[in-house]
């Protein structure tokens, strides 16, 4: 059962991400990013760790997702200009397009690395998983980074007002 | 994770039901096109001109808000979980967070982020 759900959640994830990349509106891009969202959500839940699983629904599908469309439609692009002879030119295309294929065979190169690092280590045994471990864990041994969050979370408000503030002309 | 087959069977009936409804009504219902139906709708009003504008930056400035609000809120489910345990010195370690957020809500709130009178958004 769990094999089963973790082959279907992994395809749903792995094919609405190539989707995302695929897609020439970015609106219908970023709704497929929130579909490999709620796949992830799955494996986490799979991984034993329901806690990370609400919090990438919460946060990630409900919250970041709202950015990357208010992103969209502040920049207001109908759709991305296809690239000429995309396959052949892939590393010797434009700047940008350049830079993104470096960096994806970077993460390549870094997952395989990770992985192969990984193998045979059993990952997060021991570590707090369900909600109840999180917030004794979170509240008695990390207080402190827990207040400085709060920190964190007042300075990105008021970066963004700052930043999105009328120029006093 | 066995938990976690109630949620399982309501991804499943909800994806099912508006599968199942957009299928039937596509194969049941009698369709007779006509311009007038196939307009998009707005209220009966005609529409006018295109649907992506350019949104004012304000509407990212509430999306902003809302997504540190929301982070917010995401720690205080391991409290609410862990308060019995927590005692009194949880309870104190999360008011002085929440004051620290509510100065920060204060802050936007007088800076205006959430006035939307007078001048007229975009541009």
């Amino acid at each position: 059962m769990d094999a089963l759900l973790f082959w279907i959640l992994a395809a749903v994830a792995v094919v609405a991400s190539l989707l995302v990349v695929g897609q020439r509106n970015p609106m219908y891009s970023v709704l497929l990013l929130i579909v490999s969202f709620c796949a992830l959500s799955g494996l986490y839940v799979l991984l034993g760790a329901p806690f990370v699983a609400a919090i990438q629904i919460i946060i990630y599908a409900g919250a970041i997702m709202v950015l990357f469309l208010f992103v969209v439609m502040l920049l207001n692009v109908p759709t991305e200009d296809p690239p000429t002879g995309y396959h052949a030119r892939l590393f010797g295309g434009a700047g940008p397009r350049r830079f993104g294929a470096v960096l994806a065979l970077v993460f390549v190169v870094e997952l395989a690395w990770a992985l192969r690092e990984m193998a045979g280590t059993t990952i997060g045994r021991g570590a707090p998983s369900s909600v109840y471990d999180i917030g004794v864990r979170l509240f008695r041994d990390y207080g402190f980074a827990f207040e400085a969050t709060s920190l964190l979370i007042l300075v990105a408000m008021v970066g963004a007002i700052v930043l999105a503030r009328k120029e006093p002309s | 994770m066995e938990g976690f087959l109630p949620i399982l069977i309501m991804i499943g009936l909800g994806v099912g039901f508006a599968a199942g409804s957009v299928l039937l009504s596509q194969f049941l219902g009698p369709r007779k096109p006509s311009a007038e139906k196939s307009a998009p709708y707005e209220c009966g009003m005609p529409a006018v001109g295109d649907a992506r504008e350019r949104q004012s930056i304000k509407f990212y400035l509430v999306a902003m808000v809302f997504l540190l609000f929301d982070i917010e809120v995401a720690f205080l489910y391991p409290w609410a979980v862990a308060f019995r345990d927590l005692g009194m010195v949880g309870f104190w370690q999360l008011v002085t967070f929440f004051l620290l957020l509510v100065t920060g809500f204060i802050y936007v709130w007088r800076k205006g982020a959430f006035d939307w009178g007078e001048e007229r958004h975009g541009r």
